[in-house]
């Protein structure tokens, strides 16, 4: 065994690494105000695995793979198009119709896909979650960013379309991360709470394809949030899905609504849901291996 | 004087019965709530069990700690405590360095995955950086022995080969503090070997090791203190032997008697051992009263089948008042296996030939499983047997060590 002396706090092996022997302590839950945010950037390397995990799989695994993730927002734009579009007549603010819809369908795609994965993923990965120790908020997060790559393809596909239609990409474009973002702490922020949820009451993932529709139709996917009356868009905003997709085809197009007060309250209402849900989820994390 | 690298006071887990299972579904909770809000806030009085009760104990730095116990005596639990899968309901513990845990062989494989793509997912779950991996990657594969097939996904492999890629990722950790959780029982026996021999380098390096282990002598040879966990409690701390041997003669002091429906056991349960006997026998077939050093066994079991099982290997386990295992006599030697449908019953008869056992206590096991994929039912203390002196063994006063009295003529010259 080393013969090294051992100072406060140092071991033989940090004497000569130089590095700081983790202390540890662990002791029975305490209350409600448990955030370890640091360890989760402490493990980033084991959430990059999750993620290319979750990439490489999905994508091995069907044949259609990387044609899919565009298949789907392009097939429910053809039926809008026809249906919400050119038979209902609803307003597109000035765009061709399918580019106002797949404008929309792309961030709504990573939404909708954001948030079902991260409802499920606490109990698809209970066999790891009751066998090794990481701080459990990197399930969710992983969740959340494994849909950005079929994003990122959406949004070329998207351009392209955009393209087509004669629609040019403007300076507003610079903005779009901003949107982007917004759409993934939506998805983190609910998705924290179904999450936990799910882990305590197994039904709740069966519930989400239903709100999830229901969702889309509270959002300006397939009409515009210009047909919402101006004193009303604030409440319309509590949405936030709202200020994302109204943001998303502005960025992108330069038509439609700038960001206003709908904005605003869509943002706080992020706020708000993704501080409480990182709250509640640490409060369940400590008991979920013990549940499932 | 090497310092505590852990230390724990009064933990203890408790456990709500039913507590794996959920609340039920959301809509069943809601409805409560809607018919009476008050009764739904208020927690219904549940049953608790303590998993752990008041356990505390120090680890040095560099010690090799073994943990052994009954099934069900929370060694499981502690180690989970210790690895912060799961919180104590009473106590602390402080821990000084690093921590991983060997909790289970596999952890994070995903069968679409290679074996390549599979060490590094599994290496990084387990706590390794992508750069240690890269480091460690060719070693990794050569312990394992499966270089050809790296690239091919893991659902093409074998039992084996999967086992033993996955305890080469597993070995392959180099924290300062490693708890493993009765994984050194896979695969074959030379890989078993390599295993605990990747262990004891693990243990002469210097890192600290708690070891739960029903193997006894991975225990004995690398373990140079024990505990002894019984009903969450801590029910014995010292020097590995004391420790073996006080753990064993508890076991022996189980009834012998035939019928099996209360004894401890393991395995998915489609099959049940229901009753047991030995009978010893003297070289030309009549019974005996007691066994001794070379008489026949035989063995009578009986099994009755719940659910329909396919082929699977059928064992005797006699193992030594050490826990050593001496005989292992099973169907699978013989290339013969069993399959049972529901509602079956079966009569196994073992005839063992010239037993050659020294005079002592041996306790029977039962087994029947399909190897590494399931354990159909395990009973490692079905019944016990003494083997008796004879006139060979009782020449002399002195009891020599050793399991096999082997028969021997000898002559010695002096020129």
């Amino acid at each position: 065994m080393a013969s090294l002396t051992a100072g406060p706090g140092r071991d033989a092996y940090s004497q000569v690494l130089a590095v700081p022997v983790p202390r540890i302590r662990i002791e029975p839950p305490r209350g409600w105000l448990e955030l370890r945010l640091h360890e989760v950037w402490q493990y980033r390397e084991l959430l990059y695995f999750f993620v290319w995990r979750d990439i490489k799989v999905r994508y091995k695994q069907t044949v259609i793979g990387v044609l899919w993730v565009v298949l789907q927002p392009l097939m429910t734009m053809g039926v809008f198009t026809i249906f919400f579009g050119r038979l209902a007549k609803l307003p597109s603010e000035g765009l061709p119709y399918p580019v106002f819809y797949f404008a929309a369908l792309v961030p709504w795609a990573y939404f909708a896909t954001a948030l079902a994965n991260c409802t499920n993923i606490v109990v698809a990965n209970q066999h790891v979650i009751t066998k090794v120790y990481f701080p459990r908020l990197v399930l969710p997060l992983a969740a959340v960013c494994s849909g950005l790559l079929d994003f990122v393809i959406g949004l070329v596909v998207m351009i392209t379309l955009a393209l087509v239609f004669g629609i040019h990409v403007t300076a507003t474009v610079t903005l779009l991360p901003f949107f982007l973002i917004l759409a993934l702490l939506t998805a983190l922020g609910v998705g924290l709470w179904t999450s936990a949820l799910n882990a305590l009451y197994r039904d709740v993932a069966s519930i989400i394809p239903f709100i999830i529709q229901f969702w889309m139709l509270a959002s300006p996917v397939a009409y515009p949030s210009s047909l919402v009356p101006a004193r009303w868009r604030w409440l319309y905003g509590l949405n936030p899905m709202a200020g994302v997709i109204d943001g998303f085809r502005w960025a992108l197009t330069g038509h439609g609504q700038p960001p206003g007060a709908q904005m605003v309250a869509s943002t706080a209402m992020v706020v708000v849901v993704l501080v409480g849900g990182l709250f509640f989820f640490q409060r369940i994390e400590s008991t979920v291996a013990d549940r499932v | 004087m090497s310092t505590a690298v852990i230390r724990a006071e009064g933990l203890g887990k408790q456990y709500r019965r039913g507590m794996a299972e959920t609340r039920g579904t959301l809509r069943d909770a809601l409805t409560n709530f809607a018919r009476a809000p008050l009764a739904a806030l208020r927690r219904p009085k549940q049953e608790v069990f303590w998993a752990l009760k008041d356990v505390s104990l120090e680890v040095r730095e560099g010690e090799v700690l073994g943990l052994i116990g009954r099934n069900g005596a929370g060694k499981t639990t502690l180690l989970k405590i210790l690895s912060r899968i799961t919180r104590p309901t009473t106590g602390w513990a402080e821990i000084r360095g690093r921590v991983r845990s060997l909790l289970e062989v596999g952890t994070g494989f995903h069968g679409e995955l290679s074996g390549r793509e599979n060490t590094y997912l599994s290496g990084s779950i387990l706590g390794m950086s992508k750069r240690e991996i890269d480091r460690k990657f060719d070693e990794i594969v050569a312990f394992a022995e499966i270089d050809k097939f790296i690239d091919t996904p893991v659902k093409h492999y074998s039992s084996g080969m999967y086992v033993r890629l996955a305890f080469a990722v597993a070995a392959h950790l180099e924290p300062e503090i490693l708890l493993v959780d009765e994984v050194l029982a896979v695969g074959d026996i030379a890989f078993q070997k390599k295993c605990l021999g990747k262990m004891g380098d693990v243990a002469r390096e210097g890192r600290t090791i708690i070891l739960v282990s029903h193997n006894m002598a991975a225990i004995n040879s690398l373990c140079s203190r024990c505990v002894i966990l019984n009903v969450g409690g801590v029910e014995f701390d010292g020097p590995t032997d004391k420790a073996a041997a006080r753990y064993y003669a508890e076991s022996l002091s189980i009834s012998s008697g035939s019928d099996l429906s209360a004894r401890r056991r393991e395995g998915s349960g489609k099959a049940r051992f229901t009753s047991i006997s030995i009978q010893p026998l003297d070289p030309v077939g009549r019974p005996l009263d007691v066994a001794f050093p070379g008489c026949n066994l035989s063995i009578d079991t009986e099994i009755e089948c719940k659910s329909d099982f396919a082929p699977a290997n059928l064992a005797i386990i006699i193992c030594d008042s050490n826990g050593y295992r001496v005989v292992d006599t099973n169907t699978a030697q013989k290339g013969q296996f069993v399959s049972m449908r529901t509602g079956q019953v079966a009569r196994a008869n073992f005839q063992l030939r010239e037993v050659l056992l020294k005079p002592g206590k041996y306790i029977v096991g039962l087994w029947l499983g399909r190897e590494a994929m399931e354990i159909i039912d395990y009973v490692e203390h079905a019944t016990n047997f003494d083997v008796m002196e004879s006139e060979e063994t009782s020449l002399h006063v002195i009891v020599f060590p050793g399991v096999y009295l082997c028969r021997f003529d000898n002559s010695v010259t002096i020129q």
